[in-house]
């Protein structure tokens, strides 16, 4: 596998100055010559029209993680730029496109040692009535990437088609001004052909992708408490649940959402909140009921920066150990972790069917880097994963919810049902339901609930295996793809390695990565945390031979294919 | 409910088989003959109703009964009934606290309960103490009642549940005496009956941590005027009384909260329409 020819441009802008506009429609006009590609926002801490930046990466290959550097960043301003200086790297091959009067370069990003080109786009502007800067600096993207400026009209013209004609013409003249303007201008990159496909494309984010994947399960009520980086999957949810006959239910908090959805669930509703680190860790209490009484939910937590409050807008990958270990006593269940956008819909479809089958709840842990990223890709494969629950219905005799069965789920009965009625309970129970605290239910219950989670048949969906090198990448979430871009690269200088990221993080599939690990003489372990949760966790529940590396650092900057080729190209010298 | 089987309408047939963990003297032995006596009365299939509960010695009641119940975790039963009641609107749902389940941890849903209006029964047992972690103050506590927790009292005012469940949008509120099953079971009755959210506080005296609430029998009195749908009125009826008021207090008309619901035979593949490029 070859490295992956791609195309990186950054837009970045004061308030007001339109930088995400610009972005979105330049992402809107590669997706719609067939480019495969991301579209990521960045934005200061102001809740609306601070500074903001557009990065966007298009290749013809599924792409999703962000470039090393950039090949071309266009100021439409400086004006606190140096924010982003951090996150949009340039190199000596990079362009970089200001204003006269859009401020000093800021040293962070001059250091990069880019080409520097002045574009006055403000005085431009100023040619047409109503012209906008950020339209003239889409006309230069565009010159550059070598598109027509008829491309950059459809979707801007989708998209001002209710601010009238004058709008559109507006734009249209302030694009055609800004192409001009690049007549002539040297820029090396060039945008990769589109591979010809019949299959559709979509443009989505993860939480809309998680939310699609959620109601394809069968989820039919939400219950909802706001928060960064997780509010779309909720507001994606509230009008489509009311589509398909169920509803959303907005909590006053944390603690009510996750109990709302195992009173649902209870009911015989497949339930779902999203939340992110702080909810999640409000959610727990619940959640270890859900466990004890066999509630079936799921959970969505779009991972962010941590701990506390730590930093809202950005990704990390810090809640996996809460995920798996946060539970008081022993809580066996479920924890899936998607890998892409577009995973991000097969995994949480398969969270559904998991816990609706098992009777366990199952934790999704999506990140803020996948959850808010927004993708052209190919439409996912369907897949036939649809929750269906073991019900009680025909009961004759005395019901025992919490029976013996042989694959340890037990039929349950839904109110309503006659015969059926049980207390659910967060106290010991026997198999009848009711309250005990003797040593022989207790340890026949924890058995029932951990049995029916390791007996189970996953599949092949527990895990990405890649490739048979003797080098083993093990990573998870989000940086599955950018640790197979950088396994690409290592492939040009000889390097063989495989890729192993486990989409189930619980319970552990120790016979499975053992063969995924067969051959296997050193391992590097990639992820984002601070305290290297995942190597730890690893070392916990499986045997990895020997040596292993651990490349692993906290948010908020995102880890690039880059760095994880470095860690594999500087291994093989040492 | 299945229709050619005999409907229960004893209140004996929705008692469960599980001996109660409770002393003996209990207040909430009288609450738990009120919820049956209530059901009965109602004609409610037991298999339709679901008993809600949070954590105290009140809380156990739903294993009590012999219709579904949930005993969930400290404080939240309030939530749990919202989602299960909102997706199963034809069920009755009840939800049983005590004041440190219901006034202290669970507060917060308390508010929102009240002012979602979920058409559900909110029950509080209240005793003016914690009494399964054995004699601590709780929100309706007097501040000069000595716990080991707090030698010479709390010193902080007790809550005022029927005024707070008043400004929260409570729509119908009562407060009853476990001691008089009968009248306690007929408000019930009306309270299962209102659409929308009702708030039963029924006094119910601990007889271990709080021997003093034995004295409760002579000084709770019916109201001495009818239910008001006034709140301006109820306001200062409430405000005013001293706790031992009985009966139905006040009853207003808002709607019950009513989920958007769909019909169930959409084309999933529309929803895919919105990412198709």
């Amino acid at each position: 596998m070859a490295a992956m020819p791609s195309i990186s441009i950054a837009i970045v802008g004061s308030g007001g100055t339109g930088a995400l506009t610009t972005g979105n429609f330049l992402f809107e006009a590669a997706s719609a010559v067939g480019l495969q590609g991301v579209f990521t926002r960045t934005m200061g801490p102001q809740i609306r029209g601070g500074e903001a930046a557009a990065l966007l990466r298009f290749a013809a290959e599924p792409v999703e993680s962000l470039p090393d550097h950039f090949d071309l960043l266009i100021g439409i301003d400086w004006l606190n730029a140096h924010r982003f200086g951090a996150e949009i790297k340039v190199s000596p091959n990079s362009l970089v496109i200001g204003d006269p009067r859009g401020g000093d370069v800021p040293p962070v990003i001059a250091a990069g040692g880019a080409r520097m080109i002045e574009i006055p786009m403000k005085e431009l502007a100023k040619g047409v009535p109503e012209g906008r800067p950020n339209m003239v600096a889409l006309g230069i993207a565009a010159r550059l990437l070598g598109f027509s400026v008829e491309q950059m009209f459809a979707p801007v013209e989708k998209r001002l088609a209710d601010k009238g004609p004058a709008a559109i013409e507006s734009s249209r003249a302030a694009i055609k001004i800004g192409y001009e303007a690049a007549a002539g201008l040297k820029f090396e990159a060039k945008l990769p052909a589109p591979k010809v496909s019949k299959a559709k494309r979509w443009l989505l984010s993860g939480n809309e992708a998680s939310a699609l994947g959620a109601i394809r399960g069968g989820i039919r009520f939400a219950a909802a408490y706001p928060i960064t980086p997780a509010t779309e999957v909720l507001e994606w949810l509230a009008p489509a649940l009311t589509k398909v006959g169920g509803t959303l239910l907005q909590a006053e908090d944390e603690l009510a959402a996750i109990n709302m959805i195992i009173g649902a669930s209870y009911g015989g509703t497949p339930s779902l909140t999203a939340t992110s680190g702080p909810g999640l860790s409000l959610m727990i209490e619940a959640l270890g009921l859900a466990t004890a009484a066999e509630v079936p939910l799921v959970v969505i937590d779009v991972m962010r920066g941590g701990p506390s409050t730590g930093i809202p807008t950005k990704s990390e990958q810090g809640d996996l150990n809460i995920a798996v270990y946060g539970f008081h006593g022993d809580a066996p269940h479920l924890v899936l972790a998607p890998q892409s956008v577009g995973d991000c819909l097969f995994t949480t479809q398969w969270a559904t069917y998991l816990t609706e089958a098992l009777q366990a709840p199952a934790i999704v842990l999506s990140d803020q880097y996948m959850g808010q990223a927004r993708v052209a890709i190919e439409r996912p494969a369907d897949v036939a994963f649809i929750g269906a629950r073991s019900v009680a219905t025909e009961i004759d005799g005395a019901y025992k919810r919490y029976a013996l069965a042989a694959n340890g789920v037990s039929p349950m009965a839904i109110p309503g049902t006659r015969g059926g009625q049980y207390t659910a309970d967060g106290l010991t129970h026997a198999e009848n339901a009711n309250p005990t605290s003797g040593a022989v239910d207790h340890l026949k219950q924890l058995d029932k609930r951990r049995d029916k989670l390791d007996t189970f048949n996953y599949g092949d969906h527990w895990a990405t295996v890649e490739g048979d090198g003797e080098l083993a990448v093990v990573t998870w979430g989000s940086l599955t793809g950018t640790a197979r871009e950088a396994i690409a690269r290592a492939a040009d200088d000889g390097i063989k390695a495989r890729l192993i990221s486990p989409r189930l993080l619980s319970p552990v599939q120790p016979e499975k990565l053992a063969a995924a690990l067969k051959g296997a003489k050193r391992v590097l372990v990639v992820e984002q945390t601070h305290g290297a949760q995942f190597h730890r966790y690893l070392r916990a529940h499986y045997d990895l031979p020997a040596p292993v590396k651990v490349f692993s650092r906290p948010g908020p900057l995102p880890i690039t294919a880059g760095e994880i080729y470095s860690a594999i190209a500087d291994w093989r010298v040492s | 409910m299945n229709a050619e089987m005999p409907l229960a309408c004893k209140p004996g047939d929705y008692k469960s088989a599980v001996k109660p963990i409770w002393c003996p003297g209990c207040g909430d032995y009288h609450v738990l003959m009120s919820f049956t006596r209530a059901f009965a009365q109602l004609r409610l299939p037991p298999e339709d109703v679901v008993v809600v509960s949070g954590i105290g010695c009140s809380s156990r009641i739903p294993a009590y009964t012999n219709c579904y119940g949930f005993h969930g975790v400290h404080g939240r039963s309030l939530a749990l009934a919202a989602g299960l009641k909102v997706t199963r609107p034809e069920l009755t749902v009840v939800v049983a606290s005590g004041d440190g389940d219901g006034y202290s941890i669970g507060g917060n849903h308390f508010l929102h309960a009240c002012r979602r209006n979920v058409d559900m029964t909110y029950v509080v047992m209240d005793n003016h103490i914690y009494g399964m972690t054995k004699g601590q103050p709780s929100p309706t506590t007097e501040p000069e009642f000595d716990t080991a927790l707090t030698p010479g009292g709390t010193g902080v005012r007790p809550f005022h549940p029927l005024v707070v469940a008043l400004a929260s949008g409570a729509n119908f509120i009562a407060r009853c005496f476990s001691g008089d099953p009968n009248e306690t079971a007929d408000v019930l009755v009306e309270a299962i009956k209102h659409p929308g959210f009702s708030f039963v506080e029924i006094l119910s005296p601990c007889v271990t941590f709080r021997p003093d609430e034995k004295a409760w029998k002579d000084m709770v009195r019916v109201a001495p005027v009818p239910a008001t749908a006034d709140q301006g009125k109820a306001a200062r009826r409430l405000m005013t009384d001293d706790g031992f008021n009985l009966g139905i207090l006040y009853r207003g008309s808002r709607k019950p909260y009513r989920p958007a619901v769909g019909a169930n035979n959409f084309d999933l593949a529309e929803l895919e329409k919105d990412f198709e490029l």
